[in-house]
């Protein structure tokens, strides 16, 4: 596999929607290769901090980021660089699962490979198999490559998105939420996949469920918007520790029940 | 006293509903009752396969009638869908807000343009530069009535696919930017296809709208009751041959009964489109759900 050879390195990173500010002054060092969980309460920001990874915040109108995020030595957000290509090497997975409705599963996954470079039908198949099996999803699938990726169930249709990030092999794979539309078992099978793919992909997961993090994650970011209601980073470090005997007092409060 | 209401409100739901299904049967049924008569003057086959039209001499072959009406409307959907589909994509995926709240009324106003002045300006401006552009004897011809009727159908076909492509959810268009695409093939690979169904819908109405449409052909076409072998020499329609003619018949006649007929091919002709259109939004609604 691709593997990933850095993490992804954040340094004063601001992000606004508008006039209203979400994210202020991030400094991160999300370590290669690893699990990274990022926890806190609603409207803490940290859909907004993994959407800055890959460029996918601007997406929205109106809104802009300040600050660095560096990946593989360079600075996503120079303006030389370009998003769409930011976007190739970095994977995404949604809260929703959110297969392409009009594809088969087979061109749902294929549907990356087939954007980002020149390929021939029999590599297609192959990498499309590749990435189901490392999806966790080949067996269930492999009989019915033709059929509609909607009529998986929610479970399926997520490892379905994850073969479709995987498809391009991506460096780093962001996962926002990807079990809020699950059921346990469903969510287990991703965590499952989730430490499966752990070694060759630098993951950020973003979760509102903290066993969830504490379960996947090697390093945990926990955020928490201000009195101002604009997001930041309370503590970053190992998982055991952040649980475990957290620096910060309202990390502790946090992850203790007190309030969220 | 609110499960009064529910049925109050529910048999006057299914009450309207009836009365449509009924208008439509009670239009067929009369339709038949004053054009099958014809059988009586003038056989089937002939009718449907004769290729001249003349009534006053109790000659009625609508093949010219019915060519010159889907030589229009075909003429009308090659303009029309490409332009309405590009503007619909425009107004969904790529325009500002503010230019989208000017542009998407002032649109859906064209629609309200009563067809008779669409007529004159067909008759003195546009057949004139179909004229001029082709070097014609007259610009009164197929090519002047598909103009006029795409620009008819423009309205209904942006309008409609307009909202069907944003009702497509936002989700696909983030997988889509997320894995690297680029606007554009977001909006050609994901966005256009989920919508389709939408887009087939407005095209169908769009042609709907084209074939059954009387006043502006009949000012524009030419009507002369020829097969066409180019768009550009004038053609007569069924529709503007209806309401041309009627005024010239005695009822009961057997002109009076041909007029009755061609009405009950252009209805089937609809109804053939519109079942059709159907099966494959049913077809294709089965293949994604």
């Amino acid at each position: 596999m691709s593997g990933a050879t850095e993490g992804v390195l954040v340094e004063r990173l601001s992000a606004w929607y508008g006039r209203v500010q979400a994210l202020k002054e991030v400094d991160m060092d999300v370590p290669p290769n690893r699990v990274t969980a990022v926890i806190g309460p609603s409207g803490c920001g940290k859909s907004t901090l993994i959407r800055c990874f890959n460029r996918m915040h601007e997406t929205i109108s109106a809104a802009r980021v300040c600050g660095k995020v560096i990946l593989n030595g360079v600075d996503i957000y120079s303006p030389e660089v370009d998003p769409v290509q930011i976007r190739r090497s970095v994977g995404m997975v949604f809260q929703r699962p959110n297969p392409f409705p009009t594809m088969s599963i087979f061109d749902n996954v294929a549907a990356g490979i087939k954007l980002t470079r020149f390929h021939r039908g029999s590599e297609l198949a192959e990498s499309v198999e590749r990435s189901l099996r490392r999806a966790a999803l080949w067996d269930e699938v492999k009989d019915k490559l033709k059929d509609s990726g909607v009529a998986l169930s929610g479970g399926q249709q997520q490892r379905l998105c994850i073969a479709r990030a995987l498809a391009v092999d991506p460096g780093v794979l962001l996962m926002d939420e990807p079990c809020s539309a699950l059921d346990p078992i469903a969510s287990y099978k991703i965590e499952e996949l989730i430490t499966e793919l752990r070694g060759d992909y630098t993951i950020v997961i973003v979760t509102h469920n903290m066993q969830q993090a504490s379960r996947v994650a090697d390093h945990t970011a926990f955020m928490l918007a201000g009195e101002d209601g604009i997001g930041k980073l309370v503590e970053f470090g190992e998982t055991k520790q952040v649980f475990t005997n957290p620096r910060d007092k309202r990390t502790e409060d946090y992850i203790t029940g007190r309030f969220g | 006293m609110a499960r009064l209401g529910d049925r109050i409100a529910e048999g006057l739901v299914f009450l309207a509903g009836g009365a449509a299904v009924l208008f439509v049967a009670l239009i067929l049924i009369f339709l038949l009752r004053e054009g099958l008569p014809l059988v009586r003057y003038y056989s089937p086959i002939p009718f449907l396969t004769g290729a001249e039209w003349y009534p006053l001499s109790g000659v009625f072959g609508i093949l010219p009638l019915v060519l010159g009406s889907l030589l229009v409307t075909a003429g009308a959907v090659a303009i029309a869908l490409p332009l309405g589909l590009a503007v619909a994509i425009y107004l969904a995926e790529v325009a500002p807000a503010w230019i989208k709240d000017v542009l998407k009324p002032t649109i859906e106003l064209l629609a309200g343009i009563p067809s008779v002045l669409l007529g004159f300006v067909g008759y003195a401006v546009v057949a004139t530069v179909v004229k001029n552009v082709f070097g014609l004897p007259t610009g009164l011809t197929a090519l002047t009535g598909s103009i006029m009727l795409a620009y008819m159908a423009l309205p209904t076909i942006i309008s409609i696919a307009d909202d069907a492509i944003r009702a497509v959810p936002d989700d696909f268009r983030h997988a889509s930017y997320a894995l690297g695409a680029t606007r554009w093939q977001t909006i050609r690979a994901v966005t256009v296809p989920a919508a389709a169904s939408g887009i087939l819908a407005a095209i169908m109405l769009g042609i709907g709208r084209a074939i059954g449409e009387t006043m502006t052909v009949w000012m524009v076409t030419g009507n002369a009751a020829v097969i066409p072998t180019t768009i550009l020499q004038p053609v007569r329609t069924m529709t503007a041959t209806i309401a041309a003619e009627m005024g010239e018949t005695a009822r009961g006649s057997d002109h009076y009964a041909a007029l009755f007929a061609v009405g009950i091919v252009l209805f089937v002709m609809t109804a053939l489109i519109n079942t059709g259109a159907d099966l494959v939004l049913h077809r294709m609604k089965k293949k994604y759900e």
